[in-house]
């Protein structure tokens, strides 16, 4: 196997070939915030907070997707990333209805985390408090589509690990909203297995277990790694 | 079919044509003004007076000066007729035996026509694009012969790349390294798609591209499919051209019956079959990742670049994808030679573009102009400025993507780099002439209006960060806005321009940033006092 050398914020790292520059980082103990990344399912560069700058390439490219390259020189952590970050933070929470405390993600939502980590404490863009629905209608789970960011994890891990693709997105842009099945109530779609992986999998308080209430979800997004690493390398590790 | 038959082919239609040609446009701007019934009142005419023998109408593509169709030329004498009613018809015949017409008659010196310069549209408007045999009379097929028995496909790539073409579909990326990228990718198995999911307001060059001359988008991509090694093309065409559609269905189909397309193309060992795919009315689709999605059957959604298509596209296939009008210059480099193409145009921009010239403009149409000619030219000149004596305040290219040049930059030449540099882009050929009544903040706003119902909602700055620059606008429209929401509007173009997924969010913010850089006082004067 080869290895590439590169530097991440003047640290060098040596990973294999092939490797994101996310996946580097992670080696070298340096982090790139994410949101619609996930271990174990395939990564879609939508969430845009993992940008990064590279020397030499004048454009911002998501680390997720960026394979490693021999000499490359990262930055994670430039004034200007910082800035387009908290605004991706501000954007996201400007678009959906996200109260916190009434949450059941409250306290443990990746959303909320991201808004401490970039130091959101307000957002300068006006609320638009979307008028959308939840439903209810699954025995066990419930997805309320106000606290949905459309990072598109559940879709993912539905399809790719669970093999069900219950879950997927209808419409477009700021109509876009997560369908189960053929956009019927989740409780009548037959595909689905009530497997629970897509509440494992939401980042904030969107799916969750019915019965939750406010700060009661603790979601286990690393369960779908290990599940996936059990499936393919037949080692049970967390 | 050899070369033999298809010179026999040529030679048939040559006698078959009569000595006296009526041009009736059908495409669909004249066909919407009863040009079909112009046409068949023409031919009722030409029985009832005999003249079967020696006249005939030809329903032929576009002419290019929409604005005033439905047109009628008379060939070989070039007189030419605009808003031609289908009352006129009889009179026009009968002109042709020295009485007087009742249609207005038009200049076919006019400078729209004599300042055009065309290559693509060498025979738009001239030939019937329903019958192969029109095609073929003028030369059509020949470039393919040649490409098959007299080049290998590393010597066409190098003839591409030697002429200079570069993607009309507004990025300008060179065409000849894409399709050496792509014909150095290994793999059997390779795909040319050609996009013609056109959707910019106010831009129909590739429709009548497609409508006017479809054999020559097919026979640049099967070229282009011998240049790389791809036995099977795609042509991805959005819904909203029923004519385009149903003649490139036409030209595919009597193209297979030629032995021009499908296998064993004229006796020799390439094979190449096109298939048609038709969009669902997503701006989007027109990204090259999204539209790959879509033929793939999945969401048109656009995803990270690189891989990009030439390496890994349809099917995870090395892709050639390219623009309609591109594939229209192939035929014309390789009859003719890379160094005739890149003696055409600029430095670094090569060859004609046709642009679609609308707006507060005298003379609409299609035009198609040769690289580096000026706006002032076309606008003026061409164009014939605004109508009722207005004035020309801006001129807006690249349609969502592009920019509003002010007047005062019409002496810009019209190159890849000399638009980019003033803030706008080529684009894909749509000019849009704005006069002085033209609120350009209104400007920015029916654009951004446009991404924000179009962006697919993939990527959080696209998705929502167009809602927040259109609400932006439109409260400074109401007058509510103040100093600093101007402020957060021009950081948020940034943000939204360097941190989108793909060009449609990338370039979003360009017609809010051009008029702010060129109109800022119009932006300043509404702000809330």
């Amino acid at each position: 196997m080869s290895v590439k050398t590169l530097t991440i914020n003047d640290t060098p790292v040596a990973v294999e070939a092939g490797a994101t520059i996310l996946e580097a980082a992670k080696q070298a103990g340096i982090t790139i915030p994410t949101l619609c990344h996930l271990e174990g399912v395939s990564d879609v560069g939508a969430c845009r907070l993992c940008l990064v700058e590279i020397k030499g390439i004048n454009k911002l490219l998501p680390a997720c997707v960026t394979e490693v390259a021999e000499g490359m020189e990262v930055q994670t952590e430039t004034a200007k990333l910082r800035e387009y970050r908290k605004m991706t933070v501000e954007l996201l929470f400007s678009e959906g209805n996200h109260v916190c405390s009434v949450c059941v993600a409250n306290g443990a939502c990746e959303l909320q985390d991201m808004a401490v980590t970039v130091g959101m404490d307000h957002s300068r863009f006006s609320y638009r408090f979307p008028d959308r629905p939840i439903d209810i209608s699954h025995p066990s789970f419930a997805i309320d589509h106000n606290r949905c960011i459309l990072c598109t994890r559940c879709v993912r891990v539905c399809a790719e690990i669970e093999g069900a693709h219950v879950w997927d997105v209808a419409n477009r842009g700021e109509k876009c909203y997560v369908i189960s099945g053929l956009d019927q109530p989740w409780g009548e779609v037959n595909a689905c297995t009530s497997c629970g992986k897509c509440v494992e999998a939401c980042p904030t308080g969107a799916i969750f277990h019915k019965g939750e209430t406010t700060g009661e979800k603790t979601s286990d997004p690393g369960l779908l790694d290990f599940l996936v690493t059990a499936r393919k390398k037949q080692q049970w590790i967390r | 079919m050899d070369l033999a038959h298809l010179q026999a082919i040529a030679e048939q239609e040559k006698q078959r044509q009569r000595a006296i040609r009526l041009h009736c446009c059908t495409s669909t701007g004249c066909q919407a003004a009863e040009s079909l019934q112009v046409k068949d009142n023409l031919k009722k005419a030409i029985e009832k007076k005999g003249l079967g023998d020696r006249v005939e109408v030809v329903g032929v593509g576009c002419m290019g000066f929409c604005g005033r169709g439905p047109l009628v030329q008379v060939e070989p004498e070039r007189k030419l007729y605009e808003e031609v009613t289908p009352e006129d018809a009889e009179s026009i015949i009968n002109a042709l035996e020295g009485g007087k017409a009742t249609a207005k008659e038009g200049d076919p010196d006019h400078p729209f026509f004599a300042r055009q310069m065309r290559i693509v549209r060498e025979h738009s408007g001239e030939i019937d694009p329903e019958r192969i045999e029109e095609y073929i009379a003028v030369g059509g097929y020949q470039a393919l012969y040649k490409a098959l028995y007299e080049m290998t496909p590393a010597t066409v790539i190098e003839e591409i790349t030697k002429s200079g073409l570069r993607g009309r579909g507004g990025g300008g990326y060179p065409t000849g390294l894409k399709w050496a990228t792509v014909a150095k990718m290994p793999g059997n198995q390779k795909y040319v798609i050609c996009n013609a999911d056109e959707g910019d307001p106010g831009a129909f060059m590739d429709r009548s591209v497609l409508e006017s001359d479809p054999h020559l988008v097919l026979e640049g991509m099967a070229i282009a499919g011998y240049a790389v090694g791809a036995n099977h093309g795609y042509i991805y065409v959005r819904a909203e051209y029923p004519l385009a559609i149903k003649r490139l269905q036409k030209a595919i189909q009597q193209a297979k019956q030629n032995g021009v397309l499908g296998t064993q193309i004229l006796e020799s060992p390439f094979d190449f079959k096109i298939d048609i795919r038709i969009g669902a009315g997503a701006f989007v689709c027109g990204e090259e990742t999204a539209l790959i999605q879509s033929i793939e059957g999945g969401r048109g959604n656009p995803r990270p670049r690189p891989p990009y298509p030439a390496e890994r596209g349809l099917r995870g296939c090395p892709t050639l994808i390219n623009n309609v009008e591109t594939f229209a210059n192939i035929k014309a480099i390789i009859t003719k030679g890379a160094d005739w193409y890149s003696s055409i145009g600029t430095a670094n921009s090569k060859g004609t573009k046709i642009f679609a010239l609308t707006g507060k403009i005298k003379n609409n149409g299609l035009i198609e102009v040769p690289m580096g000619i000026t706006l002032r030219e076309i606008v003026l000149e061409m164009g014939g400025g605004v109508p009722d004596g207005g004035e020309v305040k801006a001129v807006q290219t690249g349609g969502p993507s592009g920019g509003c040049i002010p007047a005062s930059l019409l002496d810009t030449p019209v190159d890849y780099d000399s638009l980019l540099k003033i803030g706008s882009m080529m684009g894909s050929g749509g000019m849009v002439v704005m006069d002085q009544n033209t609120s350009m903040v209104e400007v920015a706003q029916f654009y951004m209006e446009f991404c924000r119902e179009e962006t697919c909602g993939k990527c959080i700055p696209c998705r929502t960060g167009t809602v927040q620059l259109h609400n932006l606008l439109t409260k400074l429209l109401d007058k509510r806005a103040t100093t600093q929401d101007l402020e957060l509007m021009e950081s948020l173009c940034q943000m939204v321009k360097e941190t989108s997924l793909c060009g449609l969010g990338q370039t979003a913010p360009n017609p809010v940033l051009s008029t702010w850089r060129y109109f800022r006082d119009e932006y300043l004067a509404l702000v809330k006092a």
